[in-house]
Protein backbone atom coordinates (compact mmCIF):
# COMPACT_ATOMS: atom_id res chain seq x y z
CA UNK A 1 0.00 0.00 0.00
CA UNK A 2 2.92 2.24 -0.79
CA UNK A 3 1.93 5.62 -1.19
CA UNK A 4 -1.96 5.32 -0.36
CA UNK A 5 -3.17 6.84 2.96
CA UNK A 6 -5.46 5.39 5.29
CA UNK A 7 -8.03 7.99 4.15
CA UNK A 8 -7.67 6.76 0.91
CA UNK A 9 -7.93 2.69 1.62
CA UNK A 10 -11.29 3.76 3.34
CA UNK A 11 -12.38 5.79 0.84
CA UNK A 12 -12.16 3.18 -1.77
CA UNK A 13 -12.90 -0.05 0.32
CA UNK A 14 -15.99 1.88 2.25
CA UNK A 15 -18.41 1.04 -0.32
CA UNK A 16 -17.39 -2.61 -1.10
CA UNK A 17 -16.75 -3.61 2.50
CA UNK A 18 -20.35 -2.72 3.27
CA UNK A 19 -21.89 -4.06 0.62
CA UNK A 20 -20.39 -7.39 1.90
CA UNK A 21 -21.72 -7.05 5.39
CA UNK A 22 -25.19 -5.77 4.21
CA UNK A 23 -25.18 -9.00 1.61
CA UNK A 24 -23.99 -11.31 4.92
CA UNK A 25 -26.36 -9.77 7.01
CA UNK A 26 -29.33 -8.89 5.22
CA UNK A 27 -29.68 -5.50 7.63
CA UNK A 28 -28.48 -1.90 6.66
CA UNK A 29 -28.04 -0.47 10.44
CA UNK A 30 -26.24 -3.70 11.75
CA UNK A 31 -23.95 -3.72 8.85
CA UNK A 32 -22.94 0.25 8.73
CA UNK A 33 -21.97 -0.09 12.24
CA UNK A 34 -20.17 -3.18 11.87
CA UNK A 35 -18.08 -1.54 9.09
CA UNK A 36 -17.59 1.68 11.32
CA UNK A 37 -16.73 -0.66 13.93
CA UNK A 38 -14.22 -1.86 11.48
CA UNK A 39 -13.00 1.66 10.20
CA UNK A 40 -12.17 2.75 13.44
CA UNK A 41 -10.50 -0.35 14.69
CA UNK A 42 -8.06 -0.02 11.67
CA UNK A 43 -7.02 3.89 12.30
CA UNK A 44 -5.97 2.34 15.75
CA UNK A 45 -4.21 -0.69 14.60
CA UNK A 46 -2.76 0.02 11.26
CA UNK A 47 -0.38 3.09 11.80
CA UNK A 48 0.51 0.87 14.83
CA UNK A 49 1.02 -2.39 13.85
CA UNK A 50 1.36 -1.67 9.91
CA UNK A 51 -1.38 -2.10 6.89
CA UNK A 52 -2.32 -5.13 6.51
CA UNK A 53 -1.44 -7.22 3.05
CA UNK A 54 -5.18 -7.50 2.16
CA UNK A 55 -6.58 -4.02 3.81
CA UNK A 56 -10.22 -5.20 2.47
CA UNK A 57 -10.21 -8.75 3.92
CA UNK A 58 -8.98 -7.58 6.87
CA UNK A 59 -11.86 -4.67 7.38
CA UNK A 60 -14.26 -7.71 6.34
CA UNK A 61 -13.24 -10.29 8.68
CA UNK A 62 -12.73 -7.80 11.70
CA UNK A 63 -16.64 -6.30 10.23
CA UNK A 64 -18.13 -9.72 10.54
CA UNK A 65 -16.30 -10.82 13.63
CA UNK A 66 -17.62 -7.58 14.98
CA UNK A 67 -20.91 -8.27 13.76
CA UNK A 68 -21.23 -11.69 15.30
CA UNK A 69 -20.20 -10.76 18.67
CA UNK A 70 -23.24 -8.06 18.74
CA UNK A 71 -25.38 -10.51 17.57
CA UNK A 72 -24.29 -13.05 20.25
CA UNK A 73 -24.60 -10.29 22.86
CA UNK A 74 -28.07 -9.65 21.66
CA UNK A 75 -29.68 -12.95 20.55
CA UNK A 76 -32.91 -11.14 19.73
CA UNK A 77 -31.38 -9.83 17.11
CA UNK A 78 -30.30 -12.82 15.71
CA UNK A 79 -33.95 -13.89 15.02
CA UNK A 80 -34.25 -10.70 12.52
CA UNK A 81 -31.21 -11.45 10.92
CA UNK A 82 -30.60 -14.08 7.97
CA UNK A 83 -27.20 -15.09 10.64
CA UNK A 84 -29.32 -17.59 12.29
CA UNK A 85 -27.98 -20.55 10.44
CA UNK A 86 -24.65 -19.14 9.52
CA UNK A 87 -21.46 -20.10 11.25
CA UNK A 88 -20.69 -18.26 14.16
CA UNK A 89 -16.94 -17.32 14.07
CA UNK A 90 -14.30 -16.40 11.22
CA UNK A 91 -11.39 -17.37 13.13
CA UNK A 92 -8.81 -16.56 9.64
CA UNK A 93 -8.82 -13.72 7.31
CA UNK A 94 -11.59 -14.37 4.38
CA UNK A 95 -8.93 -14.80 1.55
CA UNK A 96 -10.05 -11.41 -1.12
CA UNK A 97 -11.66 -14.12 -3.52
CA UNK A 98 -14.27 -15.23 -0.94
CA UNK A 99 -15.10 -11.74 -0.97
CA UNK A 100 -18.12 -11.30 -3.51
CA UNK A 101 -18.27 -7.77 -4.94
CA UNK A 102 -22.11 -6.69 -4.00
CA UNK A 103 -21.68 -3.54 -4.73
CA UNK A 104 -24.28 -3.25 -7.45
CA UNK A 105 -26.95 -5.31 -5.28
CA UNK A 106 -26.38 -2.01 -2.93
CA UNK A 107 -27.07 0.40 -5.78
CA UNK A 108 -29.68 -1.17 -7.35
CA UNK A 109 -31.18 -1.34 -3.57
CA UNK A 110 -30.54 2.42 -2.91
CA UNK A 111 -31.95 3.31 -6.11
CA UNK A 112 -35.59 1.55 -6.06
CA UNK A 113 -38.38 3.24 -7.52
CA UNK A 114 -39.93 2.75 -3.80
CA UNK A 115 -37.66 5.12 -2.26
CA UNK A 116 -37.92 8.93 -2.49
CA UNK A 117 -35.33 10.55 -5.27
CA UNK A 118 -34.12 12.27 -2.11
CA UNK A 119 -33.37 9.51 -0.44
CA UNK A 120 -32.20 7.47 -3.45
CA UNK A 121 -29.55 10.10 -3.50
CA UNK A 122 -28.48 10.42 0.30
CA UNK A 123 -28.33 6.44 0.83
CA UNK A 124 -26.35 6.40 -2.41
CA UNK A 125 -23.76 8.57 -1.61
CA UNK A 126 -23.70 7.64 2.19
CA UNK A 127 -23.31 3.61 0.98
CA UNK A 128 -21.52 3.87 -1.52
CA UNK A 129 -19.88 7.05 -1.83
CA UNK A 130 -18.81 6.67 1.98
CA UNK A 131 -20.03 10.12 2.78
CA UNK A 132 -20.64 11.31 6.42
CA UNK A 133 -24.09 12.52 6.85
CA UNK A 134 -22.46 15.68 7.29
CA UNK A 135 -21.14 15.92 4.31
CA UNK A 136 -24.19 15.04 3.17
CA UNK A 137 -25.57 17.59 4.43
CA UNK A 138 -23.51 20.23 3.72
CA UNK A 139 -23.45 19.17 0.02
CA UNK A 140 -27.63 19.39 -0.13
CA UNK A 141 -27.83 22.48 2.38
CA UNK A 142 -29.92 20.95 4.81
CA UNK A 143 -29.71 20.60 8.47
CA UNK A 144 -27.52 17.45 9.65
CA UNK A 145 -30.23 16.03 11.83
CA UNK A 146 -32.47 16.10 8.90
CA UNK A 147 -30.37 14.53 6.41
CA UNK A 148 -29.18 11.98 9.20
CA UNK A 149 -33.18 11.24 9.72
CA UNK A 150 -33.78 10.56 6.33
CA UNK A 151 -30.65 7.86 5.70
CA UNK A 152 -32.86 6.44 9.10
CA UNK A 153 -36.35 6.76 7.39
CA UNK A 154 -34.85 5.04 3.85
CA UNK A 155 -33.03 2.50 6.03
CA UNK A 156 -36.29 1.75 7.17
CA UNK A 157 -38.00 1.53 4.78
CA UNK A 158 -35.73 -0.74 2.84
CA UNK A 159 -36.54 -3.35 5.73
CA UNK A 160 -40.12 -2.98 6.37
CA UNK A 161 -41.35 -2.94 2.80
CA UNK A 162 -39.05 -5.81 1.71
CA UNK A 163 -36.95 -4.10 -1.13
CA UNK A 164 -34.81 -6.91 -2.45
CA UNK A 165 -30.94 -6.57 -2.08
CA UNK A 166 -29.96 -7.88 -5.22
CA UNK A 167 -29.35 -7.16 -9.24
CA UNK A 168 -32.73 -7.12 -10.81
CA UNK A 169 -33.92 -9.94 -13.07
CA UNK A 170 -33.31 -8.97 -17.16
CA UNK A 171 -37.29 -7.66 -17.48
CA UNK A 172 -36.88 -5.31 -14.78
CA UNK A 173 -33.20 -4.46 -15.44
CA UNK A 174 -33.74 -1.57 -18.46
CA UNK A 175 -36.00 0.74 -15.80
CA UNK A 176 -33.99 -0.11 -12.89
CA UNK A 177 -30.61 1.01 -14.30
CA UNK A 178 -32.07 3.88 -15.55
CA UNK A 179 -33.02 4.70 -12.21
CA UNK A 180 -29.33 3.92 -10.88
CA UNK A 181 -28.00 6.23 -13.92
CA UNK A 182 -30.51 9.01 -13.27
CA UNK A 183 -29.24 9.06 -9.63
CA UNK A 184 -25.62 9.01 -10.82
CA UNK A 185 -26.15 12.17 -13.40
CA UNK A 186 -28.54 13.82 -10.32
CA UNK A 187 -25.03 13.70 -8.19
CA UNK A 188 -22.77 14.66 -10.80
CA UNK A 189 -25.06 17.71 -12.16
CA UNK A 190 -25.32 18.75 -7.93
CA UNK A 191 -21.07 18.88 -8.81
CA UNK A 192 -21.28 20.54 -11.84
CA UNK A 193 -23.02 23.88 -11.14
CA UNK A 194 -19.81 24.29 -8.33
CA UNK A 195 -19.21 21.64 -5.96
CA UNK A 196 -16.49 19.95 -7.76
CA UNK A 197 -15.99 16.69 -5.02
CA UNK A 198 -19.49 15.56 -5.94
CA UNK A 199 -18.85 15.85 -9.76
CA UNK A 200 -16.02 13.80 -8.61
CA UNK A 201 -17.84 11.22 -6.51
CA UNK A 202 -20.79 10.73 -9.07
CA UNK A 203 -17.68 10.07 -11.56
CA UNK A 204 -16.23 7.56 -9.19
CA UNK A 205 -19.45 5.67 -8.93
CA UNK A 206 -19.87 6.24 -12.89
CA UNK A 207 -16.10 4.33 -13.36
CA UNK A 208 -17.46 1.85 -10.44
CA UNK A 209 -20.92 0.94 -12.28
CA UNK A 210 -18.78 0.57 -15.77
CA UNK A 211 -16.37 -2.08 -13.81
CA UNK A 212 -19.08 -3.97 -12.84
CA UNK A 213 -21.31 -3.48 -15.71
CA UNK A 214 -18.93 -3.38 -18.51
CA UNK A 215 -21.41 -4.59 -21.19
CA UNK A 216 -24.30 -1.70 -21.03
CA UNK A 217 -23.49 0.93 -22.90
CA UNK A 218 -25.82 2.96 -21.66
CA UNK A 219 -23.17 2.93 -18.15
CA UNK A 220 -20.33 3.61 -20.44
CA UNK A 221 -22.26 6.10 -22.06
CA UNK A 222 -22.91 7.97 -18.68
CA UNK A 223 -19.34 7.41 -17.79
CA UNK A 224 -18.26 9.09 -20.99
CA UNK A 225 -20.88 12.28 -20.68
CA UNK A 226 -19.62 13.05 -17.44
CA UNK A 227 -16.23 12.67 -17.90
CA UNK A 228 -16.03 15.22 -21.18
CA UNK A 229 -18.48 17.95 -19.33
CA UNK A 230 -16.00 17.78 -16.15
CA UNK A 231 -13.17 18.39 -18.75
CA UNK A 232 -14.33 21.82 -19.49
CA UNK A 233 -15.41 22.64 -15.91
CA UNK A 234 -12.08 25.60 -15.14
CA UNK A 235 -13.50 27.00 -18.83
CA UNK A 236 -16.78 27.16 -17.89
CA UNK A 237 -16.68 29.98 -15.73
CA UNK A 238 -14.65 33.55 -16.01
CA UNK A 239 -15.55 36.45 -13.33
CA UNK A 240 -18.41 35.26 -12.26
CA UNK A 241 -20.08 35.13 -15.36
CA UNK A 242 -20.99 31.77 -17.67
CA UNK A 243 -18.27 31.83 -20.99
CA UNK A 244 -20.25 29.74 -23.72
CA UNK A 245 -18.45 26.96 -25.14
CA UNK A 246 -17.76 28.76 -28.25
CA UNK A 247 -16.10 31.33 -26.44
CA UNK A 248 -14.09 29.09 -23.63
CA UNK A 249 -10.39 29.07 -23.31
CA UNK A 250 -9.47 25.47 -24.86
CA UNK A 251 -5.88 25.30 -22.65
CA UNK A 252 -7.76 25.25 -19.65
CA UNK A 253 -9.85 21.92 -20.46
CA UNK A 254 -8.46 18.93 -19.15
CA UNK A 255 -6.75 17.27 -22.52
CA UNK A 256 -6.53 14.02 -21.04
CA UNK A 257 -9.83 13.44 -19.14
CA UNK A 258 -11.39 13.92 -22.57
CA UNK A 259 -9.31 11.63 -24.31
CA UNK A 260 -10.45 9.03 -21.44
CA UNK A 261 -14.37 10.03 -22.05
CA UNK A 262 -14.16 9.79 -25.69
CA UNK A 263 -12.61 6.37 -25.14
CA UNK A 264 -15.70 5.32 -23.28
CA UNK A 265 -17.70 7.10 -25.72
CA UNK A 266 -16.32 4.68 -28.46
CA UNK A 267 -16.86 1.58 -26.17
CA UNK A 268 -20.06 2.19 -25.79
CA UNK A 269 -20.82 2.92 -29.49
CA UNK A 270 -19.01 -0.74 -30.23
CA UNK A 271 -21.12 -2.33 -28.22
CA UNK A 272 -24.35 -0.87 -30.20
CA UNK A 273 -24.99 1.88 -27.61
CA UNK A 274 -27.94 4.60 -29.29
CA UNK A 275 -29.63 5.59 -25.67
CA UNK A 276 -29.95 9.38 -24.11
CA UNK A 277 -27.02 8.90 -22.30
CA UNK A 278 -24.93 7.70 -25.14
CA UNK A 279 -25.92 10.34 -27.28
CA UNK A 280 -25.87 13.10 -24.89
CA UNK A 281 -22.09 11.77 -24.67
CA UNK A 282 -21.61 11.78 -28.23
CA UNK A 283 -22.74 15.49 -28.72
CA UNK A 284 -20.45 16.21 -25.59
CA UNK A 285 -17.59 14.95 -27.86
CA UNK A 286 -18.62 16.82 -30.80
CA UNK A 287 -18.87 19.82 -28.81
CA UNK A 288 -15.24 19.03 -28.18
CA UNK A 289 -14.16 19.60 -31.64
CA UNK A 290 -12.88 22.26 -33.50
CA UNK A 291 -14.35 23.37 -35.64
CA UNK A 292 -17.82 21.85 -34.44
CA UNK A 293 -19.50 20.15 -37.27
CA UNK A 294 -23.03 21.49 -36.44
CA UNK A 295 -24.95 19.53 -39.32
CA UNK A 296 -24.01 15.98 -37.07
CA UNK A 297 -24.55 17.89 -33.91
CA UNK A 298 -28.43 19.22 -35.06
CA UNK A 299 -28.93 15.69 -36.23
CA UNK A 300 -28.15 14.17 -32.95
CA UNK A 301 -30.13 16.62 -31.24
CA UNK A 302 -32.72 15.22 -33.44
CA UNK A 303 -32.55 11.82 -32.39
CA UNK A 304 -32.04 12.23 -28.71
CA UNK A 305 -35.08 14.51 -29.28
CA UNK A 306 -37.63 12.12 -30.42
CA UNK A 307 -35.89 9.16 -27.88
CA UNK A 308 -36.43 11.93 -24.97
CA UNK A 309 -39.04 13.84 -26.55
CA UNK A 310 -37.59 16.76 -24.62
CA UNK A 311 -38.18 20.17 -25.93
CA UNK A 312 -35.18 21.55 -23.75
CA UNK A 313 -33.58 19.40 -26.64
CA UNK A 314 -35.37 20.42 -29.83
CA UNK A 315 -34.00 24.25 -28.37
CA UNK A 316 -30.96 22.95 -28.32
CA UNK A 317 -31.49 21.36 -32.16
CA UNK A 318 -32.44 25.21 -32.72
CA UNK A 319 -29.17 26.16 -31.61
CA UNK A 320 -27.77 23.90 -33.75
CA UNK A 321 -29.24 24.75 -36.71
CA UNK A 322 -28.49 28.41 -36.74
CA UNK A 323 -24.69 27.30 -35.88
CA UNK A 324 -25.20 25.24 -39.05
CA UNK A 325 -25.99 28.30 -40.98
CA UNK A 326 -30.13 28.16 -41.31
CA UNK A 327 -30.76 30.84 -38.65
CA UNK A 328 -34.64 31.17 -39.61
CA UNK A 329 -35.47 27.84 -39.29
CA UNK A 330 -34.13 27.46 -36.12
CA UNK A 331 -36.05 31.05 -35.24
CA UNK A 332 -39.03 29.08 -36.86
CA UNK A 333 -38.16 25.97 -34.48
CA UNK A 334 -38.53 27.95 -31.53
CA UNK A 335 -41.81 28.99 -32.15
CA UNK A 336 -43.32 25.91 -31.65
CA UNK A 337 -41.53 24.96 -28.44
CA UNK A 338 -44.23 25.28 -25.36
CA UNK A 339 -41.14 26.56 -22.97
CA UNK A 340 -42.32 29.86 -22.39
CA UNK A 341 -41.34 30.10 -18.59
CA UNK A 342 -37.63 28.73 -19.72
CA UNK A 343 -35.10 31.68 -19.54
CA UNK A 344 -32.90 29.56 -22.23
CA UNK A 345 -35.60 29.51 -24.40
CA UNK A 346 -35.61 33.36 -24.83
CA UNK A 347 -31.97 33.63 -24.25
CA UNK A 348 -31.59 31.59 -27.67
CA UNK A 349 -34.47 33.39 -29.45
CA UNK A 350 -32.84 36.66 -28.72
CA UNK A 351 -29.57 35.38 -30.27
CA UNK A 352 -31.30 34.38 -33.44
CA UNK A 353 -33.01 37.28 -33.89
CA UNK A 354 -30.19 39.65 -32.90
CA UNK A 355 -28.47 37.78 -36.15
CA UNK A 356 -31.23 38.53 -38.14
CA UNK A 357 -30.78 41.92 -37.28
CA UNK A 358 -34.62 42.19 -35.74
CA UNK A 359 -32.86 44.56 -33.13
CA UNK A 360 -36.18 45.48 -30.97
CA UNK A 361 -37.52 42.00 -31.13
CA UNK A 362 -33.90 40.49 -29.79
CA UNK A 363 -34.26 43.10 -27.17
CA UNK A 364 -37.58 41.86 -26.17
CA UNK A 365 -36.40 38.53 -25.89
CA UNK A 366 -33.00 39.42 -23.56
CA UNK A 367 -35.60 40.89 -21.61
CA UNK A 368 -37.88 38.01 -20.91
CA UNK A 369 -34.71 35.82 -20.28
CA UNK A 370 -33.43 38.20 -17.33
CA UNK A 371 -36.90 37.96 -15.85
CA UNK A 372 -36.56 34.32 -15.76
CA UNK A 373 -33.33 33.54 -15.00
CA UNK A 374 -32.22 32.84 -11.32
CA UNK A 375 -27.89 32.47 -11.54
CA UNK A 376 -26.16 35.32 -11.10
CA UNK A 377 -23.61 33.94 -13.42
CA UNK A 378 -26.51 33.35 -16.45
CA UNK A 379 -27.91 36.89 -15.47
CA UNK A 380 -24.16 38.60 -15.85
CA UNK A 381 -23.91 37.29 -19.13
CA UNK A 382 -27.71 38.00 -20.62
CA UNK A 383 -26.81 42.03 -19.26
CA UNK A 384 -23.92 42.11 -21.42
CA UNK A 385 -25.52 40.73 -24.59
CA UNK A 386 -28.65 43.22 -23.76
CA UNK A 387 -26.18 46.29 -23.18
CA UNK A 388 -24.51 45.41 -26.71
CA UNK A 389 -26.95 45.48 -28.85
CA UNK A 390 -27.02 49.31 -27.64
CA UNK B 1 -42.77 -11.40 3.15
CA UNK B 2 -46.70 -10.76 3.69
CA UNK B 3 -48.77 -7.92 2.27
CA UNK B 4 -52.06 -6.55 2.11
CA UNK B 5 -52.87 -4.82 -1.53
CA UNK B 6 -55.38 -2.07 -1.09
CA UNK B 7 -56.72 -1.49 -4.39
CA UNK B 8 -57.75 2.02 -4.59
CA UNK B 9 -60.50 2.62 -7.87
CA UNK B 10 -60.12 6.20 -8.23
CA UNK B 11 -61.46 6.03 -11.73
CA UNK B 12 -61.57 3.29 -13.19
CA UNK B 13 -64.88 1.92 -14.35
CA UNK B 14 -66.80 -0.68 -11.51
CA UNK B 15 -69.84 -2.07 -11.86
CA UNK B 16 -70.98 0.65 -9.65
CA UNK B 17 -69.95 3.62 -12.09
CA UNK B 18 -71.95 4.53 -14.90
CA UNK B 19 -69.03 4.30 -16.99
CA UNK B 20 -69.02 0.73 -16.49
CA UNK B 21 -71.95 0.83 -18.86
CA UNK B 22 -69.82 2.17 -21.44
CA UNK B 23 -67.59 -0.27 -21.41
CA UNK B 24 -68.05 -3.22 -24.03
CA UNK B 25 -69.18 -6.64 -23.16
CA UNK B 26 -65.74 -7.71 -24.05
CA UNK B 27 -64.23 -5.43 -21.72
CA UNK B 28 -66.12 -6.10 -19.09
CA UNK B 29 -65.47 -9.65 -19.27
CA UNK B 30 -61.93 -9.00 -19.65
CA UNK B 31 -61.75 -6.90 -16.08
CA UNK B 32 -63.70 -9.19 -13.98
CA UNK B 33 -61.11 -12.57 -15.59
CA UNK B 34 -58.09 -10.42 -14.46
CA UNK B 35 -59.42 -10.21 -10.83
CA UNK B 36 -60.41 -14.10 -11.17
CA UNK B 37 -56.66 -14.59 -12.16
CA UNK B 38 -55.11 -12.36 -9.68
CA UNK B 39 -57.53 -14.54 -6.81
CA UNK B 40 -55.92 -17.40 -8.50
CA UNK B 41 -52.33 -16.41 -8.15
CA UNK B 42 -50.25 -18.61 -5.76
CA UNK B 43 -49.58 -16.35 -2.57
CA UNK B 44 -52.82 -14.71 -2.64
CA UNK B 45 -55.14 -15.01 0.04
CA UNK B 46 -58.36 -13.08 -2.27
CA UNK B 47 -60.09 -10.32 0.23
CA UNK B 48 -64.00 -9.61 0.45
CA UNK B 49 -65.38 -7.52 -2.45
CA UNK B 50 -66.90 -4.30 -0.67
CA UNK B 51 -69.61 -1.95 -2.12
CA UNK B 52 -69.05 1.38 -3.64
CA UNK B 53 -67.67 3.46 -1.22
CA UNK B 54 -71.08 5.86 -1.02
CA UNK B 55 -72.61 3.10 1.10
CA UNK B 56 -69.31 3.77 3.87
CA UNK B 57 -70.57 4.66 7.48
CA UNK B 58 -67.67 6.69 9.14
CA UNK B 59 -68.11 6.39 12.82
CA UNK B 60 -65.63 8.59 15.18
CA UNK B 61 -65.39 9.14 19.33
CA UNK B 62 -65.02 12.34 20.33
CA UNK B 63 -65.39 13.17 23.97
CA UNK B 64 -67.08 10.32 24.42
CA UNK B 65 -69.84 11.13 21.81
CA UNK B 66 -70.28 8.43 18.99
CA UNK B 67 -70.41 10.14 15.55
CA UNK B 68 -71.47 8.56 12.75
CA UNK B 69 -71.27 10.42 9.46
CA UNK B 70 -72.42 8.98 5.95
CA UNK B 71 -69.35 8.03 3.31
CA UNK B 72 -65.94 7.08 3.49
CA UNK B 73 -63.27 8.18 6.13
CA UNK B 74 -61.32 10.07 2.71
CA UNK B 75 -62.64 10.93 -0.48
CA UNK B 76 -64.98 8.76 -1.98
CA UNK B 77 -62.42 8.76 -5.08
CA UNK B 78 -59.77 7.86 -2.67
CA UNK B 79 -62.08 5.31 -0.68
CA UNK B 80 -61.00 1.88 -0.44
CA UNK B 81 -62.73 -0.24 -3.17
CA UNK B 82 -61.17 -3.80 -1.99
CA UNK B 83 -58.07 -6.11 -0.96
CA UNK B 84 -55.91 -8.92 -1.11
CA UNK B 85 -53.19 -10.49 1.25
CA UNK B 86 -50.13 -11.52 -0.99
CA UNK B 87 -47.45 -13.79 0.55
CA UNK B 88 -44.76 -12.64 -1.46
CA UNK B 89 -40.58 -12.56 -1.79
CA UNK B 90 -40.12 -8.81 -1.88
CA UNK B 91 -41.26 -5.91 -3.02
CA UNK B 92 -40.28 -6.63 -6.24
CA UNK B 93 -43.12 -9.44 -6.25
CA UNK B 94 -45.45 -7.67 -5.05
CA UNK B 95 -45.22 -4.78 -7.23
CA UNK B 96 -45.46 -7.56 -10.49
CA UNK B 97 -48.80 -8.66 -9.29
CA UNK B 98 -50.51 -4.94 -8.09
CA UNK B 99 -49.52 -3.98 -11.54
CA UNK B 100 -51.92 -6.60 -13.05
CA UNK B 101 -54.81 -5.45 -10.82
CA UNK B 102 -56.86 -3.95 -13.47
CA UNK B 103 -57.64 -0.78 -11.37
CA UNK B 104 -54.02 0.48 -11.95
CA UNK B 105 -54.16 0.53 -15.67
CA UNK B 106 -57.95 1.99 -15.29
CA UNK B 107 -57.52 4.74 -13.43
CA UNK B 108 -57.19 4.01 -10.10
CA UNK B 109 -53.89 2.50 -8.20
CA UNK B 110 -52.98 -0.24 -5.36
CA UNK B 111 -51.57 0.81 -2.70
CA UNK B 112 -49.23 -2.13 -1.11
CA UNK B 113 -48.53 -2.17 2.36
CA UNK B 114 -46.46 -4.83 4.84
CA UNK B 115 -48.02 -6.52 7.20
CA UNK B 116 -47.04 -6.23 11.00
CA UNK B 117 -45.40 -8.67 12.30
CA UNK B 118 -44.94 -9.31 16.12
Amino acid sequence: MVGTTLEDTFRNEWGRVLASMIGFLGDFDLAEEAVQEAFAAASERWPRDGTPDNPRAWLVTTARNRAIDRIRRDRTLATKTRLLDAPLSTEDTLDDTTIPDERLELIFTCCHPALALDAQVALTLRTLGGLSTEEIARTFLVPEPTMAKRLVRAKHRIKATGIPFRVPPAHLLPDRLAAVLAVVYLIFNEGYGGRGELAAEAIRLGRALAELMPDEPEVRGLLALMLLNDARRDARFAGGAVVLLADQDRSLWDAGQIERGRGELERALALGGRGPYVLQAALAALHSDDPQDWAQIAALYGELGRITGSEVVELNRAAAIAEAGDVEAALELTEGLDLGGYHYLHATRADLLRRLDRVDDARASYRRALELVHSDAERRFLERRLAELG
Amino acid sequence: MKYVLLIHQGDAPTPYEETWAQLSKDEQQEISKAYGEINQTPGVTPGVGLQHPDTATTVRVEDGQTLVTDGPFVAVKEALGGWFVLEADDLDAAIEIASRVPAARLGGGVEIRPVAEW
